[in-house]
């Protein structure tokens, strides 16, 4: 293999590698909600995006462990990797809070995700336009849920309006890295094989900004980007999460059920 | 045609015979088949390559769809078959036949409209359109929630005689 295969391959399996954990860690947290949301739908909705997710996830970990040199298995990437060598986007990290962050960070994310896999369904790299083409179809499905619940809860009581509007608040911060390419991202883009984040970033806050007004909402100031979550530099939340997630795998490896 | 290929004809009607007994484990009124999952098979020298692909991404029952193929083939001594699993194209509703749709709405599920008439520039295509109650065929219904008892179904409630009811969401 050429130097330059080699390294593409290696941007490749990163690349994939960062969509992946970003759809495990918020399944993991979604999946937090279960029997606990305000509502029994709720609860199965939650679950149900979860469930969506893991499936993602999934897919994307198998195409990472097929690029990746020794060989892994997509559980090595899940279950026996440190919180430095995670590479999902803070956003998703960020605790449950109350239902109103849960819904937040949802939405914020589901507003990203969705224009990224519309992108994704043309990447000249086959397998991730075809995991893209499935994902599309269900991150749909979680946009309309979480833009229905930014609507009934923004456009609600005054109460509910407020815990809305702190929750934007509280999420806001953490949108801005979404939105800042790296290096890898350009090489990706150039090579035909990723997405443009500049193009992503208009769709977003387009359908953001329409959002929040139909919801009598208020766009929060924009601050300083907070940023590191691709590089392992994380915060301290998604050590407990992996804590929990990864367990069962590391106390009695190779164990099935 | 020659007998090796008429042979070949022959096994194949054979397998898929076989395959036609395979129901989706969440929904038994289908058949794999009939919810458009089987997407091909094929023989490759001794080994029968069956084709499927998930309904969903994170769909639970494609693994022990993949063990119920394997376990009836071997039944009738398809020893080496092998289940193949496709994501692209990605699976649509529309592969559902009318008599399949008619089987769901038997069964108590809402069957899926085409995804043609869905209008995307809608936010919530799912409310445009119109959802007749499986059980009374009233056209009063409203949508209770995007996601119902499994990730492809959402949930609904008839206004009329008020039973709810599973909507399998077009895609
Ligand atoms: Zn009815």
């Amino acid at each position: 293999m050429s130097a330059s295969a080699a390294s593409t391959k290696s941007d490749l399996f990163t690349y994939t590698l960062r969509q992946a954990d970003n759809s495990m860690v918020l399944c993991q947290r979604l999946c937090e909600w279960a029997a606990r949301a305000p509502e029994l739908e709720e609860d199965i909705a939650l679950t149900n995006i979860g469930l969506d997710l893991i499936g993602q996830a999934r897919s994307l970990y198998q195409y990472s462990a097929s690029l990746c040199d020794p060989k892994v298995s997509e559980d090595d990437l899940a279950f026996m990797r440190d919180a430095h060598q995670w590479t999902n986007l803070l956003l998703v990290e960020q605790p449950n809070g109350d239902f109103a962050d849960t819904i937040a960070r949802q939405y914020f994310y589901d507003a990203w995700h969705l224009p990224f896999l519309e992108q994704l369904t043309r990447s000249h790299d086959t397998t991730l336009a075809a995991i893209a083409a499935k994902s599309v179809k269900e991150a749909k499905y979680h946009l309309r849920h979480s833009s229905m619940w930014i609507k009934r809860l923004g456009d609600g009581t005054e109460y509910s309006h407020q815990r809305m509007q702190d929750a934007i608040a509280t999420v806001w911060p953490f949108t801005k890295e979404m939105f800042v390419a790296d290096e890898l991202d350009l090489r990706m883009l150039e090579a035909g094989i990723g997405v443009d984040l500049d193009v992503l970033k208009r769709a977003w806050e387009s359908q953001v900004v329409a959002l929040l007004i139909s919801a009598t909402l208020t766009k929060p100031i924009d601050s300083e980007a907070i940023t590191g979550g691709r590089q392992g530099q994380h915060t301290e939340y998604l050590h407990d999460l992996l804590a929990e997630m990864q367990v069962l795998p590391r106390s009695m490896p190779n164990r099935q059920w | 045609m020659d007998l090796m290929s008429k042979n070949t004809e022959i096994q194949l009607a054979h397998v898929r015979s076989i395959l036609d007994t395979i129901t989706d484990p969440e929904i038994p009124a289908l058949t794999i088949n009939e919810m458009g999952i089987l997407r091909g098979v094929e023989i490759e020298a001794d080994t029968v390559v069956v084709t499927i692909t998930p309904t969903y991404s994170g769909c639970p029952a494609i693994d022990q769809i993949t063990d119920d193929i394997t376990a009836a083939l071997a039944k009738h001594d398809y020893l080496s078959a092998r289940v193949a699993l496709v994501l692209s194209p990605a699976w649509t509703t529309d592969w559902m036949s009318d008599e399949a749709k008619e089987k769901l709405r038997q069964y108590g599920i809402a069957p899926p409209c085409k995804t043609s008439l869905l209008d995307d520039s809608q936010e919530d295509p799912d409310v445009t359109v119109i959802v007749a109650c499986p059980n009374c065929c009233s056209f009063n219904t409203q949508l209770v929630s995007h996601f119902g008892s499994t990730a492809c179904k959402s949930f609904w409630q008839c206004t009329d005689c008020l039973e709810p009811f599973d909507y399998f969401k077009p895609i």
